[in-house]
């Protein structure tokens, strides 16, 4: 069908479109609007509640309308989470972790998507097998021995047991966002700097790499937000108070203070906080990352 | 060109870490929990080698099967909720105005740490000052539930949370791929006159039949591992009504140290994970859609 066609077709479809905008037609609209608004307000209103009764003090949790405004709008009770509840510490213990572990799994899963998509080698295949299968294995099968490796390597009470294990089981989503965007690029520009003379490492530092950019930036995203989360490792790995993550300190916290609605809830909004800052500014890489990741899977 | 691109000396440099670091930390540690399992053995001391007894004592262990129960019906329960899903995601990706912006409040819990949902969670179902409880008494719930603390609704609430929590990850998936569906297909049904009820279920549904059975696979699996919120909101109680098989695992070895038993559950988890995954792949490629 030539283009003019095609454009004819969609006027005329757009024009009886038009027409057909009936009254029911707008209250049907009406009706699903409304709906998706629900679900909207659904997914947020607990988190706005949070926020709420973070400001509050207990008086007013527990005697008065939980939907209300706080009154005089605690912001003690944050302080109190952050020193008391050592939250400062975690903090700082979250984003160092965090940052370690994505560096790696970024940088070792981009050798391995290279060396497997770009490089010639009988078992390329099995070893990218390897790597997507990890993807399915359940954590929790690998948790005793896992303790038990890393207290024979005394390595029980240090981060780095928390921050391998990060890795380890963020390469196959990596490798897996990663491979997805590797074979769409195109091999002519290696391919004329292997007949220039470049080196293989040149040629993946410096050519590669930088056109890897934008899908880089989707999985460290995807990486920072699993390990800022993550819990079962570090209540299992670590102990000392020194070394624990804000999502694990979070929990103990509010183990001990268990009455305490309104530093619980300062609490938690300060453990929520980083991540969606980082949403409101890097929804749409996010969201891209999301659909990326699972859609080729 | 063939020689650069063929160096085993790159290769091993740029392969070997990472998959020395999954073969350590990943596929070794599933073939020990299954060795394990053969072990009587408290997490400290030495162990002893008892044979099968550990796996023999999991296959009459009621309370395994329980858990292993619970996870499966999880399971069925997130299956269930991908109709919702999808039927959301078919709404939004047919040129609904603001479904960019929808779609990203859907997605907000997806954000948040297990744990931090299971805590406002059990806030949200405090039965006398959360929220829920407070909304039904106002709306003239004479008695509302006890949630987390009823045995027999536990495993339902606990589901809430979850729907909250993954809504926004399937209908992100979901919409992508709707969004590659052809628009010549769309347009022409309409010229044929098809309603868009019926463009939804006989052209789009069909059309992402892989991404829907990819993500059933997810949602099932995700189900069988699920641990942090229940672990962090009931601790499996009360009574082990909503015991799943990990968090029995957990509290086997860390907290009973029964390390030997805790590693057989382990082993009888990553199999009923591999057997179901297997399964359901079998089962959804009998009905293969063609197009």
């Amino acid at each position: 069908m030539s283009k003019v066609a095609v454009e004819i077709q969609k006027t005329t479809l757009s024009a009886s479109y038009k027409t057909s905008k009936s009254l029911g037609n707008k209250i049907g609209y009406g009706i699903l609007y409304f709906a998706l608004a629900v679900i909207a307000i659904i997914q947020v209103y607990p988190l706005v509640w949070l926020f709420l009764f973070s400001l509050k003090t207990n008086q007013e949790v527990f005697g008065m309308s939980p939907f209300a405004l706080p009154h005089a709008p605690q912001w003690g009770n944050y302080a109190k989470a952050w020193t008391a509840g050592h939250i400062d510490v975690y903090f700082f213990n979250s984003v160092l972790y965090t940052v370690a572990a994505v560096v790696l799994t970024v940088i070792l899963a981009s050798f391995v998507t290279f060396a497997i998509t770009r490089m010639e080698w009988k078992l390329s295949g099995l070893v990218l097998g390897l790597f997507m299968a990890g993807y399915m294995i359940p954590l929790h099968s690998t948790l005793i021995p896992l303790f038990n490796f890393f207290k024979t390597a005394n390595m029980i009470d240090n981060p780095m047991s928390v921050i391998l294990s990060y890795v380890a089981f963020n390469l196959p989503i990596t490798i897996m966002i990663l491979s997805g965007f590797y074979r769409t690029i195109p091999r002519e520009i290696e391919e004329a700097a292997v007949v220039d003379g470049c080196s293989i490492h040149r040629i993946f530092f410096q050519i590669t790499l930088p056109m890897t950019v934008p899908v880089l930036s989707t999985t460290v995203i995807i990486n920072m937000i699993y390990n800022w989360n993550e819990f079962v490792f570090v209540n299992t790995f670590l102990s000392s108070d020194k070394w624990k993550t804000i999502t694990v300190g979070v929990n103990n916290f509010v183990g001990q203070y268990l009455t305490d609605w309104g530093a619980i809830g300062a609490t938690l909004m300060i453990s929520i906080i980083p991540v969606l800052i980082a949403y409101f500014i890097l929804s749409d890489r996010i969201v891209e990352g999301i659909a990326a990741g699972s859609v080729k899977g | 060109m063939r020689s650069v691109m063929s160096n085993k000396w790159v290769i091993s440099l740029y392969v070997l870490p990472a998959l020395i670091l999954i073969l350590l930390l990943i596929y070794i540690p599933i073939v020990l929990t299954g060795y394990y399992g053969l072990m009587d053995w408290n997490g400290i001391g030495k162990m002893k080698f008892i044979g099968l007894e550990n796996y023999i004592e999991l296959t009459k262990d009621t309370k395994f099967w329980q858990s292993a129960w619970h996870s499966l019906l999880l399971g069925l329960f997130s299956t269930l909720s991908l109709v919702g899903y999808l039927i959301l995601s078919l709404i939004l990706a047919s040129k609904i105005k603001g479904a960019n912006f929808l779609r990203k409040i859907y997605l907000i819990p997806m954000l948040l740490s297990s744990v931090a949902i299971g805590q406002l969670w059990a806030k949200i179902f405090d039965p006398t000052n959360g929220m829920l409880n407070r909304l039904l008494v106002l709306v003239g719930v004479e008695n509302p539930p006890l949630w987390l603390a009823d045995s027999k609704i536990v495993l339902f609430a606990l589901f809430l949370p979850i729907v909250w929590q993954f809504a926004g990850f399937y209908i992100i998936i979901f919409y992508a791929a709707l969004k590659n569906v052809p628009e010549e297909l769309i347009e022409a049904a309409k010229i044929d006159g098809a309603t868009p009820i019926q463009i939804a279920y006989k052209i789009k549904v069909p059309l992402i039949a892989g991404v829907i059975k990819v993500m059933v696979i997810l949602a099932i699996v995700g189900s069988l591992k699920y641990f942090d919120l229940i672990f962090v909101l009931t601790g499996g109680g009360p009574n082990g009504a909503s015991e799943v098989m990990a968090s029995y695992m957990y509290t086997e070895a860390f907290s009973k140290y029964n390390f030997g038993y805790g590693s057989a559950i382990g082993f009888g988890l990553l199999i009923i994970c591999l057997v179901v995954t297997w399964f359901i792949q079998k089962l959804l490629n009998t009905k293969d859609v063609d197009y």
